[in-house]
Order: C-alpha cells, then sequence, then structure tokens
C-alpha cells in the first residue's frame, strides 16, 4: 500500500477519483441485510467462508471466518492459500476483531479482511487503518455519513496497517521511519 | 509547557466535528442511545442523575491561565458557575446539556483542549507527577513522556475498543505523590540499572493495577524498558489483554483481573512475546521528536540570586506556608499548593470566580503554569519566595487559602449519590461532616499527615482502598450504610486498605473516624503518622477502640 496522509477517499465521493477504491452497490447475491462496502480492486473470493476450525480440515478452502475469540495466530501457517478472512464483531463493543486483522496483517497477508457482523459507521475509520479493506455489517451504513467519517480525521498519530504516516515523520520528513 | 503545532490542532479541530456530526445524528434519531453511548463516553459526556456531565482532559495535569480562564468562561456560559477537579487530574462539569455539548468542544479547542477519551472503554488522559518540573526529587520531568504517550494514544486504531478503560500513569522520583502503582500501567523514569552508570534513560514498568470493586496493586513486570522502545511495550501490553480479556462480564474486564487470572509470569511472557514483535514493527518515534517535545518542558528562566527566606511576621501567613509550601528544585523558589478543600465545601469544586483568581496567579507568579494534583487541589509550580504573602493574601481574600494540604480535612470524595447514577450512597455529606468536626487548625496539626479518601460504591472513585482511612458508602436494604477501611496508601509504599469490621450509619462513621484517630493520638511513638502507627500495631490496634 503507498503511503498516504488520510484514509481512502470514496470514488464518486466529494474526494472521489482516486483509482484505490470503489464502493460497489450492494450485492444482491447477498441474503445479509445492509449494504457491503469493499476497498480493493481485485475481485471478491465468491467462496463462503468457513470456520475456522473447518478451514484446517479443507485443505481447498481459501475463506475463513474468525470468530470474536478465535486465535487468528493458528491462520499464520496457511495464510499463502487464503483469499478472504472474515472477522466477526458479535457486539460493536467487542474490539479483539481490531488486534485480530492487525496481527493478519503484520503476518504479511495481503488478501481482503472483510468486518461482518455489529459494524456501526464510526467504527469504520478505525478498522480500516487496522487493514480491513471491506465491510459486511448486518447493519445500515448511510454513505453520506460513511463518506464524512472517513474523511474527517486529516492526520494520524501512529503506524498502523493502513500506510498513512504518523505526525511525528510529517513533523520530521528527513527521518526514515522508526 | 507543550504547544500544539498545526497538526495537534487539525486532531482536536476534527474531533470536534466528529463529535458535532454524532450528536446530530442522536438527535435525529439515526442511532439509538446504546449505539450513541460509547461514542458520547470517548468524548468524556457522561449521563448522571440529573444532567449530563462533561469531563475535560488536562493532561498530566497541566494548564495555563489561559485555559483555566475558558474553563471559568465556559462554568459561567454553559454550567452553573462552577467545576470539579477528580482524582484523573482533569476537570469535570456537572449540568450540561447534549446539544451545548459540541460548542464547548468548538470552545476548549480554541485553547488546545479536549475531551479525546476522557471516559468509556479507552486509554484515558494520562496522568503525572503534578509536582513534575519542580520537585528537588526527581530525576527529569516525566512530562515529555506523557505527552508522546498521549499523542500515541490519541485514536489508536487496534485500542479503540478495549474491554474497559485504560489509566497510565508516569513519574520519575523514587517519592510517588500520583498514586502510580494504582493505574493499569504505571511507568517509573529511571537511568539503566544495568549499564555501569552510563545514565540510559528507560522505564520500570508496573502493569495490573487498579482500584474498583476488585482492586489490585500494580506489579513490576520489568526493571528497565529503553526509553524509545516504550510505545512498543505499552501496545504489547495492550494487545495481551485486549485478545484475551473476558467480554461477558463488564465487573471482570479490567486488566488488573486478566493479570490476577493468568498470573503476573504469564502475563509477563505474553507480554514479552508480544513485544518482541511488535518492536519490528518499528513504531516508536524518534529522538527527534521526543527533542521537539521535551523542548516545550525546558525549565523557565529561574532568577538567580533571590532571597531564600521567607518573612514569616504573620502568623496566619506563617501556619498557611508552613502546610502549603513545598520544596522546588530552585533556590529562591517555592512550589505553592492551593486548597480546594475548604471545610463545609465540596471537595475539588471551584467557582467560575475563584478559576479567575488563580489563572491570575499563575500568571503573575509561576511562569504561566498551573497544575491540577490527583488529591483535587491545584498548584502554582514556580513562584518566588518573596511572592508568597503577595500570593496568600490574594487566596485568602477567594477563599482559597485553606492550611490543610495532606491532613484529615483534605478529604478525597467522589461525588456521589448526590451526581452519580451509580453511586449508592452519599459521599460529600460525609467529607463534610469529617471536616467539620476536625476543622480546628491546631488538632489538625497534631493529628498530622492523614489521607481519607471516601467513594459512594463499589467502583472506588473516590480511592477508598488508598486510603490512610477509606470509607466506602453501600446501600444496605435500602438505606446508606458506610464500611471503614484503614490502612491505604497510595505513594511508593502503596498498599490497599482493609475493612475494619461492620458497616456504620452516616453519623455512625463520622464518629467512628475520630475514634481510629483519637486511638492512633493514644498509641503513636515520636514522629509517626496515622499510617505508621497502624503498620507498626494493624487493624488489632484499632479495633476495639472502633468497637468498643
Amino acid at each position: 500500500m503507498a503511503d498516504q496522509t488520510s484514509p481512502l477517499p470514496l470514488a464518486g465521493g466529494a474526494g472521489g477519483g482516486s483509482d484505490h477504491a470503489h464502493i460497489p452497490s450492494p450485492n444482491p447475491s447477498r441474503k445479509r441485510e445492509g449494504d457491503y462496502l469493499r476497498f480493493r480492486d481485485d475481485a471478491a473470493a465468491d467462496e463462503p467462508a468457513v470456520s475456522l476450525d473447518a478451514f484446517f480440515e479443507q485443505p481447498n478452502a481459501v475463506s475463513v471466518r474468525i470468530e470474536a475469540g478465535d486465535d487468528p495466530e493458528r491462520l499464520i501457517p496457511f495464510l499463502d492459500r487464503v483469499k478472504l478472512i472474515e472477522v466477526d464483531f458479535p457486539k460493536f463493543r467487542d474490539g479483539r476483531g481490531f488486534s485480530t486483522a492487525r496481527i493478519l496483517r503484520e503476518a504479511g497477508y495481503t488478501g481482503e479482511i472483510k468486518a461482518t457482523g455489529e459494524v456501526l459507521v464510526d467504527l469504520v475509520w478505525f478498522l480500516r487503518r487496522c487493514g480491513f479493506d471491506s465491510f459486511a455489517p448486518n447493519v445500515a451504513i448511510d454513505p453520506a455519513v460513511l463518506e464524512s467519517v472517513l474523511a474527517r480525521y486529516p492526520y494520524v498519530y501512529q503506524h498502523a496497517e493502513d500506510g498513512a504516516v504518523p505526525i511525528w515523520q510529517l513533523r520530521h520528513p528527513e527521518l526514515a521511519r522508526g | 509547557m507543550y504547544k500544539y503545532d498545526h497538526y495537534d490542532q487539525a486532531m482536536v479541530d476534527a474531533r470536534v466535528e466528529d463529535f458535532r456530526d454524532q450528536t446530530r445524528r442522536r438527535l435525529a434519531g439515526q442511532m439509538t442511545d446504546d449505539q450513541f453511548k460509547p461514542l458520547r463516553l470517548k468524548n468524556g459526556l457522561y449521563l448522571q442523575l440529573h444532567a449530563y456531565m462533561l469531563r475535560i482532559a488536562i493532561p498530566y495535569g497541566t494548564l495555563d491561565s489561559r485555559q483555566l480562564r475558558k474553563l471559568a468562561h465556559i462554568a459561567r456560559t454553559y454550567d452553573r458557575g462552577y467545576g470539579h477537579f477528580t482524582t484523573r487530574q482533569n476537570l469535570q462539569f456537572h449540568w450540561i446539556k447534549l446539544e451545548q455539548a459540541p460548542d464547548i468542544l468548538a470552545e476548549l479547542a480554541e485553547v488546545e483542549m479536549h475531551c479525546i477519551q476522557t471516559s468509556g472503554e479507552s486509554i484515558r488522559n494520562i496522568s503525572a507527577d503534578h509536582y513534575a518540573g519542580a520537585a528537588a526529587d526527581e530525576i527529569m520531568d516525566p512530562r515529555p513522556w506523557a505527552e508522546m504517550l498521549r499523542q500515541m494514544t490519541t485514536f489508536h486504531p487496534e485500542f479503540s475498543y478495549l474491554p474497559r478503560k485504560f489509566k497510565i500513569c508516569v513519574i520519575a522520583a523514587e517519592e510517588d505523590r500520583a498514586a502510580m502503582r494504582w493505574h493499569d500501567f504505571g511507568l517509573r523514569i529511571v537511568k539503566n540499572p544495568n549499564d555501569d552508570g552510563a545514565g540510559e534513560i528507560g522505564f520500570e514498568v508496573y502493569p495490573g493495577g487498579g482500584m474498583g470493586r476488585t482492586p489490585f496493586i500494580a506489579y513490576k513486570a520489568r526493571d528497565f524498558v529503553p526509553q524509545h522502545q516504550i510505545f512498543s511495550y505499552l501496545q504489547a501490553v495492550l494487545r495481551v489483554w485486549n485478545r484475551h480479556a473476558r467480554r461477558d462480564n463488564i465487573h471482570k474486564q479490567r486488566m488488573k483481573i486478566l493479570v490476577h487470572e493468568l498470573g503476573e509470569e504469564e502475563f509477563t511472557r505474553q507480554v514479552e512475546a508480544e513485544f518482541q514483535r511488535i518492536l519490528t514493527l518499528k513504531t516508536d518515534f524518534p529522538q527527534a521528536e521526543y527533542d521537539r517535545i521535551a523542548a516545550y518542558f525546558e525549565p523557565p528562566a529561574f532568577e538567580s540570586g533571590l532571597p531564600d527566606e521567607i518573612d514569616r511576621s504573620d502568623p496566619d501567613f506563617a501556619v498557611w506556608v508552613d502546610q502549603q509550601v513545598a520544596e522546588h528544585k530552585a533556590p529562591g523558589y517555592a512550589i505553592a499548593n492551593i486548597s480546594l478543600k475548604k471545610i463545609g465545601g465540596i471537595g475539588g469544586d471551584i467557582t467560575a470566580e475563584q478559576m479567575e483568581v488563580v489563572a491570575d496567579l499563575a500568571e503573575r507568579y509561576s511562569f504561566d503554569e498551573l497544575r491540577v494534583a490527583h488529591t483535587q487541589n491545584l498548584v502554582l509550580p514556580h513562584v518566588r519566595k518573596q511572592d508568597l504573602y503577595e500570593i496568600w493574601q490574594t487566596l485568602r481574600e477567594a477563599e482559597l487559602a485553606d492550611a490543610n494540604l495532606d491532613l484529615v480535612t483534605d478529604i478525597i470524595a467522589c461525588p456521589g449519590l448526590d451526581y452519580c447514577s451509580l453511586a449508592n450512597a452519599r459521599s460529600i455529606p460525609v467529607a463534610q461532616k469529617i471536616a467539620e468536626r476536625f476543622a480546628n487548625h491546631e488538632r489538625q496539626q497534631d493529628i498530622g499527615e492523614l489521607k481519607i479518601k471516601i467513594s459512594g460504591c463499589i467502583n472506588a472513585c473516590g480511592h477508598h482502598h488508598a486510603g490512610h482511612i477509606g470509607i466506602l458508602g453501600v446501600d444496605r436494604k435500602g438505606t446508606e450504610n458506610y464500611q471503614l477501611l484503614l490502612g491505604g496508601s497510595g505513594d511508593e509504599h502503596t498498599t490497599q486498605a482493609k475493612i475494619t469490621g461492620p458497616g456504620f450509619t452516616e453519623d455512625g462513621v463520622v464518629d467512628a473516624v475520630e475514634r481510629a484517630v483519637e486511638r492512633y493520638r493514644e498509641i503513636r511513638e515520636p514522629g509517626e503518622r496515622f499510617l505508621d502507627t497502624y503498620r507498626r500495631v494493624g487493624m488489632d490496634g484499632f479495633k476495639e477502640a472502633i468497637y468498643g
């Protein structure tokens, strides 16, 4: 991912025109209510995600679902064959999925990480920073609100998984990271 | 003190608009109160018994006159003309209207203040020694590190929805004036004990403390974390907790519970493994950024050749000096403590007019700097000794010249059932009755240092676990009942107070405190404080006197 100082803008919005991202229309084949937001350009995996335990029993599985409380590190040796990881948020206050995504990204995973469950619009900016790049919430997300939420913070204070350059580094452009 | 640059300002301004939008969506019915609650809590807005309460961050307890005047303005314009300093060095207003909260944030942003992460399940405002930069015994000013950690923990994406709140404290002296080991993550700045005197700066780290209904004192997990690895270490601690804490019972989700359940050794092992991994990500800030921030905390331009003597010819002034003035590292200077514990008043409360008086004093006499102590008092950190008499006269006119620092009437009490929806019992009237009982200054001085701390419920906001004498209000069959505790401390020899026995009525607990104090006076040895005597004789030495 390229370095950037603000979250990815949404195509078609005020900050649109980006070739980094787009919001597809809600996928009519999905049974889940609400919108499916995807910030990737590659083709989405069309296999339904299986549970972590089932994934280990199915050598051909490429989509896997991590429930809150599952240990994402079990997946690390198998990331090469994974195309989609769903991370569930049973309640929006349950923040374990934030660490899950970071651990997967830190391990080098570049495929899709999708947040499912009670993903409220005010979480999306934080989730994007942790490495989530698609969202299939079971609650409605107003695209206009999402757009303003994602555009709200012009900077970040720390490195994460979105490539954003932290403020301290902007203050010292002469320095390399770390 | 630290000044925002355009980056810091942009982030705080963005938060104002963020919260304005969240409030608008809530008021328009676009989200439920359940969904709005964590958003407003992350911005310090609680719904209490009678109104909203707004908690304003005062990072590491440092303020300037412009900021305090703004708080006075907010008190007058949006509240009832007063504010309340808290045990986390913050200020809160208790009579706020939801629809005005965004405007208050905008006013605060004008003076580089905010309410970010002052409540909710987030990394809270970072506290520090209130004598930082002035104390003779510190190895350095801890506030540059507190400011670094403030920035690095602001909107940290991974730790946005933690299991519970997370409190950090930074000190840099042997003496602990900030109750460091009662925090989720306590830090003491030290020189590397193993580098043969080279003097490398780093941190002793103490995770796992906290009060609440299940109190634990933080344990030392490491003698030394090098200074430029502390953010990695902190992230490791947070990640282990965020991943493994219980999520099924809000009363068992603080990090101290996980530390207790895993054991200190296993928790440390997991943190160390995560720490080594996170170090490789190179997320720590560099020396150049530390230097930039530390420059804001350079000592002010102290004058040399000032008189070191204080004219004590006015006996009332001498009483105040003896109680309220502490040693400063620069000759001719002193640290002046301002009591917010007027007998019969509400501890920590201050009117808008008093805020303006204190702001004027800070501007005129203390290099425009003020501190908030966790004991809910204020501090003028850098005053010339020759100015103390004028300062005292001004304070006296503003009814701020009480001389009771660390004495029996310098009581910490939570807002209790007078304000708080969680409370089981009132705290403020108990504190007032105890203060009135011991109002006589000679009697207070004879008793000496005695820290009474009162909580109106088991959540322990009044720090009763750390009181030399603690009082815990509980609901007993529909009536308020008070348990008495002895022997707690938040100093460098941190201890948890123990319950004496059966509880008391409101008046009964005041009498019981007096009996404990009188027992101490009977059996103390020369030079012993109440806490020292308790530690020598134990609960048995007091129990009979208390219960007869």
